[in-house]
């Protein structure tokens, strides 16, 4: 806690929170005993109060939002399948176990044969939970890879591809986009310019010709060759960071002229402290809430890629992947049009859950959010 | 306003210089052996040595060299020869470009016209029965990914009612079209040049079906961003001082909505067509190698996989030239709904 803050409460408390009180009141009922050893201090509860007011002014707003939030069918229902996908990610060892041969490389499938035929869901497979992947729950696709065992896996690799994409990228575009706000000047308007130019070309063609250029076996940089998983997160990292450093470049721009901006530029502060301490936190929300919101279209973005064969491998659990063995079994069997229908809308209703829930999620956010929207 | 757009014209060839720079620099990545592909102008079956080749073009020189030489040969309209395609490169584009804004053409216009009375007519029901249904549908299509929406139709309309079918043209009909005496090309796109043609309807009904799947996936995946747009900014419109003016004088609702509001509302969503357009190349990208439906996207695909340089700076400066053009075009657009703008 800073020690700048004052202990002192002046008619405040109508602002206080009212969701977490209760928590905080029972936290102190209990370290209340301990305040007598510090003696030149007020007590804990005053502490946090004024803590609270002065350094969390946006928390009772915040949980107003969050409750709203909750109340909200769409947005609860966008919250309830990202906290499912979640468990089936965190789970997938002991939901799929992979053979312990291959404990190694859980990602890739495993197959049963070499069978171009699909093979049906199995009914008995389900008598346990979890179910046994080696008898077929979801049946196979082309090649004899489980479905079951790729839908599992591949949630786990839809959470892994969209947060370390999103994460580099809103790392990067928070630095440039920064530097790029801060500074103005030249650096402002080339960056700006590069980022206008790059944000000329659609996403999934800047993608396609990164991930081909990168896997190739003649391409060496600093010594390192790349995997096509390795090259598909470079990709979708180098088109997602543009989008951020704009976002941030205007936050900041907004910010800057501020007069505690220049308060701290009056008593000596760099411009490394000045960015870190005074301006990003200022600017930071809008971007942070933006990008977390990115993960399904990033997710979705490399799944497309993946089924126009630049996946990160023709066994690796990626939903994009396990679509793509489905194109040639639209057509069913004779008699039977929808014969093979469990090669397609398994994994199918699998990706489109998955990014209805961030856009579910990312819709009431925006309104939410959206000042104009709020008056009513 | 010819003034302003031949000013905006002036951009294109930056923008075709610093785009095709950036893909250029990126395939210097590549070992010559790769890139040498790009410096033969003719069939690289003629190939003999690859070292001399490389020696001569260059391919060991600085990129500022190669690029320079490159540009050279743009300037005297060479492209180069697309390995792909089997054809030099703008011959390429040629062919398949038309294929690719017949299917646009046809996606764009129910999507635009469809996205904005959607999205008026769930401002003007705000949170009633409408509203809902047409939010659902908005953010469903908006999660549903390309491909799987394009396979599911497919399944549905090619593989149990067999109404439809994937590819360009059906077999019997591709006889006819590549019959000189029957059929006379005047666009390569089938559609015009079936009407043109007498007009021939075995060759356009057929040119239709083939079409109907691949506009729907295209435009039912990238219309949510029409619809919400249009929807919240005509809710902030009837909200508008003005609206309730044109309603307090009498004039009927429909009057107001249509005349008043929405061509108001319509002022962001002119903002983000310019997103549509990108959307739409994205989109296109998928939906023809779905549907074997042999355009530029279908054709860019093949050729970055297939590592063809050529092609690939070729369809770059597609992409820039289109994207220049719709920006001018957004701006004329803006003036003429906005007069306040002046296109300076």
């Amino acid at each position: 806690m800073n020690k700048k803050s004052p202990y002192t409460i002046n008619n405040r408390t109508e602002t206080q929170p009212k969701v977490s009180d209760s928590s905080t009141l029972t936290n102190i009922a209990t370290t209340e005993d301990q305040a007598p050893s510090l003696p030149d201090r007020a007590p804990l509860a005053t502490r946090w109060q004024s803590f609270r007011e002065d350094r969390l002014p946006w928390l009772p707003g915040t949980v107003k939002q969050a409750r709203r939030f909750l109340q909200n069918p769409l947005s609860l229902s966008g919250i309830v399948l990202i906290i499912f996908f979640a468990l089936i990610a965190i789970f997938a060892p002991w939901l799929a176990p992979p053979d312990p041969l291959r404990a190694h490389e859980p990602y890739r499938m495993p197959r049963d044969g070499f069978s171009l035929q699909p093979r049906p869901p199995q009914m008995d497979a389900w008598k346990t939970f979890p179910p046994d992947w080696h008898k077929h729950p979801f049946g196979t696709m082309e090649g004899q890879y489980d479905i079951y065992y790729g839908i599992v896996w591949g949630a786990r690799n839809a959470f892994r591809i969209g947060v370390v994409v999103v994460g580099i990228a809103v790392l990067i575009g928070i630095i440039t986009g920064s530097l790029s706000g801060y500074f103005g000047g030249w650096v402002d308007q080339s960056l700006m310019r590069l980022v206008d130019i790059l944000l000329s070309f659609p996403t999934i063609i800047l993608a396609i010709v990164l991930v081909t250029v990168l896997t190739n076996p003649g391409v060496r940089i600093f010594g390192l060759s790349f995997d096509r998983l390795t090259a598909l997160i470079i990709a979708f990292t180098f088109t997602q960071w543009l989008s951020y450093a704009r976002l941030i470049r205007g936050e900041i721009l907004s910010v800057k002229e501020k007069d505690f901006i220049q308060a701290a530029q009056a008593v000596g502060a760099g411009h490394l402290r000045i960015i870190t301490m005074h301006i990003l936190p200022n600017s930071i929300y809008p971007v942070l809430i933006a990008a977390s919101l990115d993960i399904g279209s990033v997710v979705l973005s490399v799944a497309a890629l993946s089924f126009l064969g630049l996946g990160p491998g023709t066994d690796f659990a990626d939903w994009g992947q396990i679509i793509s063995y489905s194109r040639e079994w639209i057509l069913g069997a004779h008699g039977n049009p929808f014969h093979y229908w469990y090669v397609i809308i398994i994994p199918s209703v699998a990706i489109t859950l998955f990014v209805l829930a961030w856009n579910l999620l990312g819709d009431a956010f925006r309104d939410i959010l959206d000042p104009r929207l709020k008056r009513r | 306003m010819i003034a302003f757009i031949l000013r905006r014209l002036l951009l294109l060839p930056v923008v075709v210089f610093v785009s095709t720079g950036l893909i250029f620099s990126l395939m210097q990545l590549l070992p010559p052996a790769v890139r040498v592909a790009l410096y033969a102008k003719e069939n690289p079956r003629a190939w003999n040595d690859i070292s001399d080749l490389i020696r001569i073009h260059g391919l060991d020189q600085p990129i500022y060299v190669q690029y320079w030489n490159w540009i050279k040969g743009i300037s005297e309209g060479n492209l180069g020869w697309s390995y792909s395609a089997q054809m030099p490169v703008a011959k390429a584009l040629q062919s398949y470009l038309p294929a690719t804004l017949e299917l646009t053409v046809m996606a764009l216009i129910p999507l635009v016209l469809g996205g904005i009375w959607l999205g008026t007519k769930s401002a003007v029901y705000h949170n009633r029965a409408p509203d809902h249904i047409t939010r659902l549908m908005s953010i469903t299509g908006w999660s549903l990914p390309t491909f799987v929406a394009g396979l599911i139709l497919l399944m549905v309309f090619y593989g149990y009612l067999g109404w439809l079918q994937p590819g360009r043209l059906s077999t019997q009909v591709t006889l006819i079209i590549n019959n000189p005496e029957l059929f006379t090309r005047y666009t390569t796109m089938n559609t015009v040049d079936a009407l043109l043609n007498g007009p021939n309807w075995t060759v356009f009904w057929d040119a239709i079906k083939h079409l109907i799947l691949p506009a729907i996936t295209l435009a039912y995946v990238s219309w949510a961003l029409i619809v919400r747009i249009m929807r919240s900014s005509m809710l902030n419109v009837l909200r508008e001082d003005y609206t309730t003016v044109a309603r307090a004088k009498g004039l009927e609702e429909r009057i107001v909505i249509n005349k008043h509001a929405r061509r108001n509302a319509l002022i962001p969503v002119i903002t983000v067509s310019a997103i549509v357009v990108g959307l739409l190349l994205s989109g296109v990208v998928i939906t023809e190698t779905i549907f074997n439906y042999f355009g530029v996207g279908w054709w860019f695909v093949r050729a970055a996989t297939q590592l063809d340089f050529p092609s690939v700076l070729g369809f770059t400066i597609f992409n820039s030239v289109l994207w220049v053009l719709v920006n001018i075009a957004v701006d004329v657009l803006y003036s003429y709904v906005d007069p306040r703008v002046r296109l300076t």
